[in-house]
């Protein structure tokens, strides 16, 4: 029987009743995620180098190819491996329940992993040279999108195990009432993560067929909607396990309790409902759509999607603020947040990540979206930097900070050196934050992006850039290596713990 | 705690700060969406949607013509170019053409400055963006899809324009040129 209860053992900190199967599938998720962030990083590091015109490290051919592999890397693997072992824990670990179906949590992850290996083996041999975003008539080859195909339906398989969990639960008695908030925020993260993977579906089945010569063409803006339904609504998975993360860290690190459970799950629920249309803001100057389109789908519904994330930035300071002041730091204005524990990585990291998301990110996105703006915006750095510091600043420092808390609780190993550990999250977050900076500003000068060359060696007319601009991009390259040691380290401290960490018995 | 099950009853009325914030959030997002109508209707520059299905060998023919018709001549007798490239110098007012394929921006465009045209944008291989220097206007050139950008120069001189969306190996050398005289 998979209820019985030697399956189970009892977390010494949560009183979480932890399901032992589950807990090696979020394992194994949380351990391919981490070996993905270090492939993807030490692509990054090589793709900033190039851009470096000072250093200009690789080939033409090589930056293409690398560029292609760091974005699929980064934005599809890493977050999405890290993603299902936060769907797992969201459901088994904090309804203290069994994961339902855990074969079909391997056979997902057995497909996720196949899918991202045949992919990531397309690119590196030279065969994908077409960016993350693939668009039709450049052509993979077919291996390259049966991989991603691969690795959608293995994701999607993850979703539902999460759905049946949470329901098998309820049915079983395991907790009645509402969800908690934080499984909430994720079962909003689970719910787009179906819509936005049918998306993908739609796009990438076609163009497989067409890629293998079953389909003769693939209209190119109709493909460029659909992807971008799929590639935009994916980030709309992140923030909400982003967002979701906060609370929990919040939680974890001070104690902090949601001020209002309606105000906070409202906000989660806007997020679901008005975040698809959102991938009008990468088409506004494309032809093919009209104005009106392009106005009502990044105007309206999208500002709703923003005041949800205006609602959360004001309800998680809260919760903390009122934490502190339970615990007797109620002197003056700022005594609370002062006596914040800024030594934890959990907490920086959540505070790094909430602030550089919302000031940096959510800032430049409403506004680099607009009609108008798009026009000197579209495929300009200003927008690789606009979304370093959403996914990368936002998501992936959230993401590492939940690690510390993971590598207890579910490795059952303590954090090794702790010192650096400290300052991991801080050193990655400044690190993105000055080369996302430098990058918004050079593109403020139309710096292309995924451009190899912007001296135009070997081009028939150059155009010369300011020497503001060679000036940014050096800023860029020193922010790049700052936030790639920050990386090494979090890598370097991860599987440290998880293979030779103290076991916590 | 967030990661607790919530009370059973949980959905009690939100505090006043709660309540004011979501109005002033509510606030905020209907106006940045009024104005996005509005700027399109008191703003100079928006970005067209004028749009025509076309074959990718169609435009090729129509670019041709173009270039036949108001191509610049040499003393001899010959089409100016430059690079290889030929220079296009069609009257105010007119419609004109511009193609892009891998890795040229095809052909040169000699404009009027203050006259205003009507530029067809387009590609006949892959997909590639068209980005107009120093000004930094940016806008995509789809295959099958004739674009047409209603333009005006106001200044005179060379304006480099290179491709900004990954059109493949020789994408960073996709670098042409508009001419603009007094
Ligand atoms: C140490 C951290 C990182 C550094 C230094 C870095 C640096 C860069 C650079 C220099 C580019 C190339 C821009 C261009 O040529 O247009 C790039 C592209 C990109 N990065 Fe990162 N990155 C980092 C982490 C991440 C992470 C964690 C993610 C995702 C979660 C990510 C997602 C992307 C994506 C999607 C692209 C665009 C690829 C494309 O244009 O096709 N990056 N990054
Ligand atoms: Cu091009
Ligand atoms: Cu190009």
């Amino acid at each position: 029987m998979a209820n019985q209860t030697s399956d189970f053992r009892t977390c010494p900190t949560t009183g979480l009743k932890v399901h032992l199967p589950a807990q090696t599938l979020i394992r194994i998720n949380a351990v391919t995620a981490v070996v993905y962030i270090l492939i993807g990083g030490i692509l990054a590091l090589l793709v900033a180098l190039t851009r470096w015109p000072a250093v200009h490290l690789l080939p033409a051919d090589l930056f293409y190819r690398a560029l292609t592999a760091h974005g699929v890397t980064m934005l599809i693997f890493w977050v999405i491996f890290f993603e299902i072992a936060g769907l797992y824990f969201g459901s088994a670990v904090l309804l203290s329940t069994r994961l339902v179906g855990i074969v079909f949590g391997w056979v997902a992850y057995l497909m996720m992993l196949a899918g991202s290996l045949m992919t990531e083996y397309t690119i590196l041999i030279g065969q994908a040279d077409v960016m993350f975003s693939a668009y039709p008539p450049l052509k993979a080859h077919p291996l390259f999108y049966l991989g991603l195909i691969l690795f959608a339906v293995g994701a999607l398989i993850g979703c539902i195990l999460f759905f049946a969990t949470v329901i098998m639960a309820k049915a079983e008695g395991k907790y009645s009432g509402s969800l908690s908030l934080v499984s909430f925020g994720l079962a909003i993260a689970a719910i787009i993560a179906v819509v936005t993977i049918a998306g993908g579906a739609a796009i990438l089945i076609p163009t497989f067929l067409w890629s293998v010569g079953l389909l003769s063409h693939i209209d190119a803006p109709t493909y460029r909607l659909v992807f971008w339904l799929f590639g935009h609504s994916s980030q709309q998975i992140n923030v909400s396990a982003m967002v979701s993360i906060w609370y929990l860290l919040a939680a974890l690190t001070v104690g902090a309790k949601p001020v209002s459970e309606v105000f906070s799950r409202t906000a989660f629920l806007f997020y679901a409902f008005f975040i698809n249309v959102a991938s009008a803001h990468h088409l506004m100057v494309d032809p093919a759509l009209t104005t009106p389109w392009k106005i009502w789908n990044t105007g309206y519904v999208f500002h709703l999607a923003v005041v949800a994330s205006m609602m959360h930035a004001l309800a998680i300071p809260a919760s903390i603020e009122v934490a502190q002041r339970k615990k007797g730091y109620v002197h003056g204005l700022f005594e609370w947040l002062k006596k914040c524990p800024w030594e934890n990585p959990g907490f920086s990291a959540m505070v790094l990540s909430f602030c550089g998301f919302g000031l940096l990110g959510g800032i430049t996105g409403v506004v680099f979206g607009t009609e108008q703006i798009a026009i000197v915006t579209h495929n300009t750095w200003r927008i690789t930097g606009h979304f370093h510091t959403t996914v990368v600043l936002g998501t992936t420092t959230a993401f590492m900070g939940l690690t510390y808390y993971v590598i207890p609780l579910i490795f059952q190993r303590e954090v090794m050196m702790p010192k650096l550990a400290m300052i991991q999250p801080w050193m990655f977050a400044i690190g993105v934050a000055i080369f996302s900076i430098a990058m918004i500003a050079a593109g403020g000068y139309g710096v292309p992006r995924r451009h190899w060359d912007i001296t135009f060696a070997g081009a028939p007319y150059g155009f010369e850039f300011s020497p503001t601009v060679f000036l940014l991009m050096s800023v860029m390259g020193l922010g790049a290596i700052m936030a790639v040691l920050g990386g090494a380290i979090y890598c370097l401290v991860t599987v440290g713990s998880v293979f030779f960490g103290k076991k916590i018995s | 705690m967030a990661f607790n099950l919530p009370e059973r009853v949980w959905w009690k009325p939100m505090h006043t700060e709660e309540k004011v914030w979501i109005v002033l959030c509510v606030i905020f997002g209907l106006t940045t969406f009024f104005f996005m109508p509005v700027w399109h209707m008191i703003g100079h520059q928006n970005p067209p949607s004028e749009t025509y299905k076309l074959l990718p060998s169609q435009f090729a023919d129509k670019v041709n013509t173009f270039v036949d018709q108001y191509a610049v001549k040499e003393a001899s007798g010959e089409v100016k170019t430059d690079k290889g490239t030929p220079i296009v110098h069609p009257p105010g007012g007119s419609d004109i053409y511009l193609m892009g394929k891998q890795w040229i921006w095809y052909p040169i465009l000699e404009l009027e400055k203050g006259k205003t045209y009507r530029l067809h944008l387009s590609t006949i291989d892959v997909e590639h963006g068209l980005s107009i220097y120093p000004l930094n206007m940016n806008f995509m050139a789809l295959p099958d899809y004739d674009y047409v950008l209603t333009i005006t120069p106001g200044e005179a001189g060379e304006f480099p324009i290179l491709c900004n969306e990954f059109c493949g190996i020789g994408h960073h050398k996709m670098v042409g040129k508009i001419i603009v005289k007094e």
